[in-house]
C-alpha cells in the first residue's frame, strides 16, 4: 500500500493504538497536520505553548501508563519541547516527540526553522532519530514506541525531514519477531549474577534485625506495588518512599514511614540511618534523598534491586544488586524468603512514628499543610495530585497520602517549574474517570499559565489549588536558613490577580483566606464537572519541614 | 589507570556523537578514540582509552551500554595487541638528516617524504614506543604531528564480536566472546 510518509506517520501511530496526542502545528509539520485532519481515531490536543504539550503528553503517560505523543513544528516548535524531554527523561516517562524538520535539501543550510533536535536532545532522551529514508519511516516509529515503552521507560524524538513527510513509501504490516535492537541481550552479565544475588539476598534478609526498604519510581512504573505490600508484611520492614515512589505503598499503611531524605520524615531518615539492611527497590538514591553519601544508611548491607544496571552503585554503593523487572523479583523473594517475626525494630520504628508525626505551626489564618489533609479528606485520597516544583510540591507529597501508583504526578528529578498544569491536563484527559488536582505555587503557576486556555478551550474539569504566598517560597526558604534572610529577588508580588486571570479564561475561580473557608470550597470544587481556580491566600514565611541541611547526613534533620 | 574499551555500534551517521557526548556530559576522560568499520559493514568498532578507576570504567560501561546504537561493550585486557599510528615532521638539514633516519631505523619506522627543510617519518607502535620516538625527535624541532589513536585487539580466540544470542557460533566461541 503506497502512503504518504505523514500518512504511514498517521497509520503508525493507530498502529500502536494512540488515541490522543498533544501538539502544535506549524510549517515543517503541515504535511501531518493535513493527515490528521480527516483521522477520526485520534483525538490532538491543541495548547497553548509547545512546553505545555509535551508536559501535558508527560502527565497523561505518568498517570495511564501508555506512552504520551506530542506532535509539533521544526525550530523553535522543536526547542520548546525541551524542558518537557528532559522532565520525562529524568524521571523515565515513556514520550514519543515528533517534531518536523526543514526538507533533505535544506538541511545543514540555517534554512528557515532549521534546528538540529536531534543533537540537542541526545543527553535528554532514551533514543533519538533523523528520518533521512523515507523508506524506514514506519520501522523508526515502531522501533521507538518499542524503545520508549520498555525496559526504563524514556522519551524518544523522530525527526521527520518534510520532504520525507510528502514521499511516497510502501507500508508493510509490523512483523510479529521481536525488534531487532531488542534481540542484543546486552545484559547476559547481570542477569547471571541475578541468581547468586538472589540467594544472598535471602540470606542476608533472613539475618538481618533491623530491615528497611526504600522505594522508589520504578515501583510505580513496574506496577509493582502489591508485590511490594506483601514483601515488606512478610518480612515486617517499614518502607519509606522517595518523591517519584509516592503511591508505591499507601499512605495509611502501618509499616509507611512517609518520604525519606531531604524534606523526609524523622523516622523514615532515622530509620534508614540505624538499619541494618536496606532494600532499594526501583530506586536511584538521588541527592535529594541521600544527602551526604558517608551518612546515608552507614550500618546497612544494602540490596538493590532495580531493572536498569546503571543504577547500580553509581550514587550509593550496594552490597547486592538484582537487575531485573522489580515486580518479578520482589515476587520471587517474598515465596522465598522466610517469614520474619516483629521485634524490638518494629517497636522503636512506632515509637518514632507517635513521637515525630508530621506537624505544622500555622503562620497565618490559612495554612497550606491544612489545606493538603483537607483536599485528602475531601477526595478520600482517590484523587489524582499533580504538582508544582518548590513548596507546594513538598507539602503535596507529605500531607496528601497517596493509595496507588500514578497518583502523585510531579517533575521529580529535573524539579521544572511550570510542569504541573500542563501535566494535570494531560492526566485528567488519560483518566476522565478521577478528579485530578494540580497543587501550585504562585511563581510556579506564572511560569506555564498560559495554558489555562487550552483548560479553557476543552472545558478540562480539573482543579488549580494554587498556594499563593507571593513568593518564590523554597528558594526563599533557603535565602532564610543558609543567607541570612537576604531575600534577593525571591518575591514575587502583589502582581497578578489569580481569580481576575481565571475569569479572563471563563474559568470559576475561588480566594481562600482562612482555615475555616477551605472544606466549604474544596467541597464544592471537587464536585463541579467544570475547570476550577482556587486561590490560597497563605503566609510568605511558611517552610517546609522537616529538612536536612544540604550536604548533612539524613539524621540530621531540622524542623 | 588506563582502560581501553572496544565498543561496536551501529555504523550509522550520529552514532559516534551519541557515544562521544556520553563522555563529555558524564565527566569521563577520552584519552583518545579511533573508530573504523569492522568485518560486518553495518557495524564500526570505536576503541577509547578512558582514564579513571574501576568506578569510573564501570559507569562508564553500563552507560554506554544503554545507548540503543551501541551492540556490544568490553574491556581488553592488558596483554592485547595495541597500535597507533603517528606521522611526525621534523626539522631537517643536511647536516641533521642521517640522525634523524638513523633514530628512524632504530624505532623500525619509515621515513616517508624528504625534502630540503624536513623528514616525515611514520611510525607504528603502542604508546610507549610513539612517546619514545617523539622524544628522541624533539631535539631536531618537531614540525607536525598527527596520531591516529590507540587500536586493539585481543589474542588468540578473546575477541569482541557482535553474534545473535541464538546463533549456533556462541555454543562454539562460547566465553571467548566478550
Amino acid at each position: 500500500m503506497k502512503l504518504t510518509g505523514a500518512q504511514v506517520i498517521i497509520e503508525c501511530l493507530k498502529e500502536q493504538k494512540v488515541d490522543l496526542i498533544f501538539g502544535y502545528p506549524g510549517g515543517a509539520v503541515l504535511p501531518i497536520y493535513d493527515a490528521l485532519y480527516n483521522t477520526k481515531e485520534i483525538t490532538h490536543i491543541l495548547t497553548a505553548h509547545e512546553q505545555g504539550a509535551t508536559h501535558a503528553a508527560d502527565g497523561y503517560a505518568r498517570a495511564t501508563g501508555k506512552p504520551g505523543v506530542v506532535l509539533v513544528t521544526s525550530g523553535p516548535g522543536a526547542t520548546n519541547t525541551v524542558t518537557g524531554i528532559a522532565t520525562a527523561y529524568m524521571d523515565s516517562v515513556p514520550l514519543l516527540v515528533f517534531t518536523g524538520q526543514v526538507a533533505g535539501n535544506l538541511l545543514g543550510r540555517d534554512s528557515f526553522q532549521e534546528v538540529d533536535i536531534a543533537g540537542i536532545t541526545t543527553p535528554i532522551t532514551k533514543h533519538n532519530y533523523i528520518v533521512k529514508n523515507p523508506e524506514s519511516l514506519p520501522h523508526v516509529i515502531r522501533e521507538a514506541f518499542d524503545i520508549a515503552t520498555s525496559g526504563r521507560p524514556g522519551p524518544v524524538v523522530i525527526d521527520i525531514p518534510k520532504d520525507v513527510q510528502t514521499a511516497m513509501i510502501d507500508l508493510k504490516p509490523a512483523s510479529s519477531q521481536p525488534l531487532e535492537w531488542k534481540t542484543r541481550g546486552k545484559w547476559f552479565e547481570h542477569a547471571e549474577n541475578n541468581k547468586e544475588n538472589m540467594d544472598k539476598a535471602l540470606k542476608l534478609l533472613a539475618r538481618c534485625k533491623r530491615p528497611v526498604i526504600y522505594a522508589g519510581g520504578g515501583v510505580n512504573i513496574g506496577a509493582a506495588n502489591r508485590e511490594l505490600v506483601d514483601f515488606a508484611e512478610k518480612i515486617k520492614a517499614p518502607v519509606c518512599l522517595s518523591l517519584m515512589g509516592m503511591g508505591a505503598f499507601p499512605g495509611e499503611h502501618p509499616y509507611f514511614l512517609g518520604m525519606v531524605g531531604m524534606h523526609g520524615t524523622r523516622s523514615a531518615n532515622y530509620a534508614v540511618s540505624q538499619a541494618d539492611c536496606l532494600i532499594a527497590v526501583g530506586a536511584r538514591f538521588s541527592d535529594r534523598v541521600v544527602s551526604k553519601v558517608e551518612g546515608f544508611a552507614p550500618e546497612a548491607e544494602i540490596i538493590h534491586i532495580d531493572l536498569d544496571p546503571a543504577e547500580i552503585s553509581k550514587n550509593v554503593a550496594s552490597h547486592l544488586s538484582i537487575c531485573d523487572d522489580v515486580k518479578s523479583v520482589l515476587k520471587e523473594l517474598t515465596e522465598r524468603v522466610e517469614e520474619k517475626q516483629e521485634n524490638e525494630w518494629n517497636d522503636q520504628i512506632r515509637k518514632w512514628k507517635q513521637t515525630y508525626p508530621l506537624k505544622y505551626r500555622g503562620k497565618g489564618p490559612l495554612s497550606p499543610q491544612f489545606v493538603l489533609e483537607k483536599l485528602y479528606e475531601v477526595t478520600q485520597g482517590q484523587a489524582i495530585i499533580t504538582t508544582e516544583v518548590g513548596q507546594n510540591q513538598m507539602w503535596a507529597a507529605q500531607f496528601y497520602k497517596y493509595k496507588e501508583p500514578r497518583t502523585f504526578i510531579s517533575s521529580g528529578g529535573l524539579g521544572t517549574m511550570g510542569f504541573g498544569l500542563g501535566a494535570s491536563i494531560g492526566a485528567a484527559m488519560g483518566r476522565p474517570d478521577r478528579k485530578v488536582i494540580n497543587v501550585a505555587g504562585d511563581g510556579s503557576f506564572k511560569m506555564n499559565s498560559t495554558e489555562l486556555a487550552t483548560v479553557a478551550k476543552y472545558k478540562v474539569p480539573i482543579i488549580q489549588l494554587l498556594l499563593n504566598n507571593h513568593t518564590l517560597g523554597m528558594v526563599r526558604q533557603w535565602q532564610d536558613l543558609f543567607f541570612q534572610g537576604r531575600f534577593s529577588h525571591t518575591s514575587l508580588g502583589p502582581d497578578v490577580d489569580f481569580v481576575k486571570l481565571a475569569a479572563a479564561y471563563g474559568i470559576r475561580a475561588y480566594r481562600i483566606s482562612s482555615n475555616e473557608e477551605v472544606e466549604d470550597v474544596l467541597r464544592e470544587a471537587v464536585s463541579l464537572d467544570e475547570p476550577v481556580l482556587i486561590e490560597c491566600d497563605i503566609n510568605p514565611n511558611e517552610k517546609v519541614y522537616p529538612m536536612v541541611a544540604p550536604g548533612e547526613a539524613i539524621s540530621n534533620v531540622i524542623d | 589507570m588506563k582502560h581501553v574499551l572496544g565498543v561496536l555500534v551501529d555504523n550509522n551517521p550520529g552514532v559516534l556523537s551519541k557515544v562521544s557526548g556520553l563522555f563529555s556530559r558524564r565527566g569521563f576522560n577520552i584519552d583518545s578514540l579511533a573508530v573504523g568499520v569492522t568485518e560486518n559493514p553495518a557495524i564500526s568498532r570505536i576503541t577509547i582509552v578512558v582514564d579513571g578507576d574501576d568506578y569510573i570504567v564501570g559507569q562508564v560501561t553500563k552507560q554506554l551500554n544503554k545507548l540503543i546504537n551501541v551492540i556490544k561493550v568490553a574491556i581488553i585486557s592488558e596483554d592485547s595487541i595495541s597500535r597507533e599510528l603517528a606521522l611526525i615532521k621534523v626539522k631537517a638539514t643536511p647536516e641533521t638528516r642521517n640522525q634523524i633516519v638513523d633514530i628512524v631505523n632504530i624505532f623500525r619506522a619509515k621515513v616517508v617524504d624528504v625534502n630540503r627543510n624536513s623528514i616525515i617519518v611514520e611510525i607504528t607502535g603502542d604508546d610507549k614506543k610513539i612517546g619514545a620516538l617523539e622524544d628522541m625527535l624533539n631535539d631536531f624541532g618537531i614540525l607536525e604531528m598527527v596520531r591516529t589513536g590507540n587500536i586493539s585487539i585481543d589474542r588468540g580466540l578473546k575477541m569482541v564480536k557482535y553474534i545473535h544470542p541464538d546463533n549456533e557460533e556462541v555454543k562454539f566461541y562460547g566465553k571467548n566472546v566478550l
